[in-house]
């Protein structure tokens, strides 16, 4: 059986500073991630967590943070339908490639059969697009939650 | 051609601020193909039992197939048959479908890799690494006029995987 895990990778035409500011910072993540604040000091063993119209959605403890190649986060949704599964891992890997970073997402320590994963795999296409789109044209995108069709998300 | 027996081996997701009509012109023809996809041209006969082909720069045959189903602009799919030596004979065909979806203002397009036989990690290396290229300079060249230079060689893991099995690889 293969490893229950979210693996992303995109190629964006921007510098690997702007794209980890991009990452860490609640003023961009506004805007490509429908209003999510993400709040962190980005230190390693510092909090972590997502805040969608005023409630806070997820949490978590920063792993690994190394401006601006690796960030690394765990990440525990508090809905009702995800909290009893224990917490994933995030991990943001960025790599210069000659004028572009080719950013790789690996979302995983997934349990088997897990519903996190399902929703996380519609999830993250979505946000990581809007996040190249908003880099390289100064748009995100507006692609409203229910085109996702994920599972009790409306 | 029966495809009821591929199963999904790579699927890759991307939303794009485009139209799906465009979205399917960029998939389709050679103009849009020659930028986002390392100078291939795409050469589509958009019916069913029509031919496939990706032109290499010097006007070789790259990706030879035939299209399976034909939907402008929701969904195409077609036979990817990479022309190397003994490819198809040892791994069997491999079954490209495009899904182009509205989402909002935007468009999601679905790539899935199809084989009809369980396909080894480090063959599918080759997909894995060349999709999210491929349509990442797509979705650059739909949304700001300009495709991405990603200049890229094929992973070594697959080359060696396919030497092994006896496939020749130039």
């Amino acid at each position: 059986m293969s490893k229950p895990e979210f693996v992303y990778v995109t190629y964006i035409e921007t510098t690997p500073e702007k794209l980890w500011e991009a990452l860490t910072k609640s003023e961009f993540s506004e805007r490509y991630w429908w209003g999510t604040k993400i709040l962190s000091t980005w230190k390693v063993g510092s909090p972590f967590a997502l805040e969608w119209r005023g409630t806070v959605t997820d949490t978590g403890v920063i792993v690994e943070a190394d401006p601006p190649r690796r960030l690394s986060y765990t990440w525990s949704n508090a809905s009702e339908e995800f909290r009893n599964e224990r917490p994933s891992r995030v991990t943001f890997v960025l790599e210069p490639y000659g004028k572009l970073v080719k950013l790789t997402l690996t979302h995983e320590d997934f349990e088997q059969d897990s519903k996190m994963l399902q929703g996380i795999s519609k999830g993250w296409p979505a946000i990581m697009s809007s996040l190249k789109s908003m880099l390289e044209s100064g748009q995100a995108l507006d692609v409203p939650l229910a085109a996702l069709k994920i599972e009790g998300v409306e | 051609m029966d495809i009821s027996q591929f199963k999904p081996a790579i699927v890759y997701t991307i939303y794009i601020a485009s139209t799906p009509e465009k979205v399917w012109q960029a998939l389709t023809t050679a103009e849009f193909s020659r930028k986002y996809f390392s100078g291939f041209a795409v050469e589509a006969e958009l019916k069913v039992g029509g031919a496939f082909v990706a032109r290499a720069p010097d006007g070789s045959v790259h990706i030879g197939g035939e299209v399976i189903e034909c939907d402008p602009p929701k969904k195409l799919t077609i036979t990817w048959n990479v022309n190397w030596p003994a490819l198809v004979e040892k791994l069997g065909v491999t079954l490209v479908t495009y899904e182009i979806e509205q989402a909002g203002d935007a468009v999601k397009l679905t790539l899935i890799q199809a084989h009809d036989r369980p396909i080894d990690d480090d063959i599918l290396s080759g997909g894995r690494q060349g999709w999210p290229a491929i349509l990442s300079s797509l979705k650059s060249l739909l949304e700001t006029g300009e495709a991405l230079t990603i200049k890229m060689e094929p992973p070594q893991r697959m080359l060696a995987a396919l030497k092994k099995m006896g496939i020749a690889t130039p």
